[in-house]
């Protein structure tokens, strides 16, 4: 196996005391890791980090930081007189030099990724008048057109439609067997079951490993709060949700 | 016919025209990505900010762009030492630099031991453009599209999402910075035309019309492009018949239309 990312002894904060610390953990090629806490337990603090918009405070961290990255929906504007394919394209920013146009090979690139999100006959609709699952994505369409070998995805399920969710799932599937490495922050504890690994986070790194091994009672405790409930007719390893998020000042998840 | 053909005859007229095309085109491409990112004001007092510059230049006999760049870069220094200064924030900063810095221009321009003319940085002077003026107006116009196509990608990233922008490989801090650079450039060009004072309607009036109607943003730009032009046409006929000021004609006009595209549209 390729080891994509390594991460080790991290912190990072905002001034005051830090919003992550000791966070340690491998990517590999073709893995989907859930990264799971409250709100405000450090999810977009660890990926401002790994995006670079965040200088670390202690640790290290090592391989490829080339990432495509999909951000929370509701943070670009509707307003915004683009289409879902203009959205799109913004994702070869990174690969054509400042003084290129883009042509007719990145929109083609724009085009095949919005095919493989299944948003082919909406290429060119007003974004800000497509649904919230499909503007989630057109957003995962833009991280493909980045073509990086790690994706980070901040909360792609919230407030996203069935059939939405469904497809992003499968797409997330493909990139994994396709050798891409897969961060994605969620509060779906059933979801990251079927993934290969979990990272859970309250301010510090909880515990990194196989979710079936790693979510424990007395991990989800300490990721949660201690405010965990267990789901009737399930057993006391799996199968457990937060009874509600918990909210914390310095930051919106 | 004769009546709507004849303006065009005289030379005046049809540098007059040319140079409110050229400003038109600026101010309809730029003009939407100053309300994009809402930036009118900002516009407005950068406009204001650099008159300084440009009395200082017509006094000394440098070109206006120097004077209006210098202008610019005082301004900036200025409101930067001022939101240092305890008790002062950033709004009240820009709003004190500018007006003091605006206030000091139509000083030096208006005084008495100043010679005649001046005063034309102000109000514009449509109907005295010259051949070399269009030039530099043309050369400045070409610099500022070249601009915005090649920051194309990024003003459009930053203005979709700031915060992801960096993430994507945009850089918001320098997009923001030639973003002002360029309606500074733009404001040099319509200074001769319309005056410092209603340099702003032209980058902000047609623009925000554009937005009411069109649906992309190539379509928007285009539409401002539009708007302006024929606002510029209407207000240059208007200013023959009617004997009213070429500059507040024009603007006058494109106020008319924007307010009428609202009504129509709401």
């Amino acid at each position: 196996m390729t080891v994509l990312l390594r991460v080790d002894g991290l912190a990072a904060g905002y001034g005051g005391p830090p919003a992550i610390e000791d966070v340690s953990f491998e990517l590999q090629a073709g893995e989907r890791v859930g990264v799971l806490g409250p709100n405000g337990g450090g999810k977009s603090t660890l990926f401002r980090v790994l995006l670079g918009e965040l200088e670390p405070s202690r640790g290290s961290i090592s391989g490829d930081t080339r990432f495509g990255f999909v951000p929370q929906t509701e943070r670009s504007r509707l307003d915004y007189p683009v289409s879902a394919l203009d959205v799109a394209l913004m994702g070869t920013l990174s690969r054509l030099p400042w003084w290129r146009f883009t042509g007719r090979a990145e929109r083609r690139r724009a085009r095949d990724a919005l095919r493989r999100v299944g948003l082919a006959d909406l290429a060119d609709a007003r974004f800000g008048e497509l649904s919230g699952g499909q503007r989630q994505r057109v957003l995962v369409a833009r991280a493909l057109v980045q073509d990086a070998p790690v994706l980070l995805l901040d909360e792609p399920f919230t407030g996203v439609d069935r059939p939405s969710a469904e497809l992003l799932e499968s797409v997330l599937a493909e990139l994994a067997g396709e050798g891409c490495g897969v961060l994605i922050a969620t509060h779906d504890l059933d979801q990251a079951l079927a993934w290969d690994e979990v990272l859970c986070l309250n301010r510090r790194m909880v515990a990194f490993g196989r979710p079936e091994e790693t979510l424990t009672r007395a991990v989800l405790e300490q990721t949660y709060g201690g405010a965990v409930v267990a789901l009737p007719g399930e057993g006391e390893a799996v199968g457990i949700l937060p009874a509600h998020h918990h909210q914390h000042d310095d930051e919106g998840g | 016919m004769h009546a709507l053909v004849h303006p065009w005859t005289l030379g005046f007229m049809q540098r007059a025209l040319l140079e409110l095309l050229l400003v038109g085109i600026v101010g309809g491409v730029l003009g939407c990505w100053i309300v994009l990112y809402e930036l009118s004001y900002s516009a407005e007092s950068l406009a204001h900010s650099l008159f300084p510059g440009l009395v200082l230049a017509a006094l000394l006999g440098f070109p206006l762009v120097l004077g209006g760049a210098l202008g610019v870069v005082a301004a900036a220094l200025s409101v930067a030492l001022a939101s240092r200064a305890s008790g002062i924030d950033r709004d009240t900063a820009v709003a004190i630099v500018i007006t003091s810095l605006f206030g000091l221009g139509v000083l030096i321009a208006l005084a008495p031991a100043s010679p005649p003319g001046l005063e034309t940085l102000l109000f514009g002077d449509l109907l005295g453009v010259t051949g070399s003026d269009l030039a530099t107006a043309a050369g400045l116009a070409g610099a500022v599209l070249l601009g915005v196509a090649l920051l194309y990608r990024q003003l459009l990233a930053v203005g979709f999402d700031r915060g992801s922008a960096r993430a994507l490989g945009a850089r918001p801090l320098f997009v923001d910075l030639s973003l002002l650079a360029l309606i500074a450039a733009a404001t040099l060009i319509a200074v001769r035309g319309l005056g410092n004072l209603l340099v702003v309607a032209v980058l902000v009036a047609p623009a925000a019309t554009a937005r009411l109607l069109g649906r992309r943003l190539l379509t928007t730009m285009a539409l401002g492009v539009a708007v302006a032009a024929a606002c510029s046409v209407g207000g240059l006929y208007l200013s023959y018949y009617a004997s009213t000021a070429g500059g507040a004609s024009v603007a006058g006009l494109l106020v008319v239309v924007y307010m009428s595209v609202r009504l129509v549209r709401r």
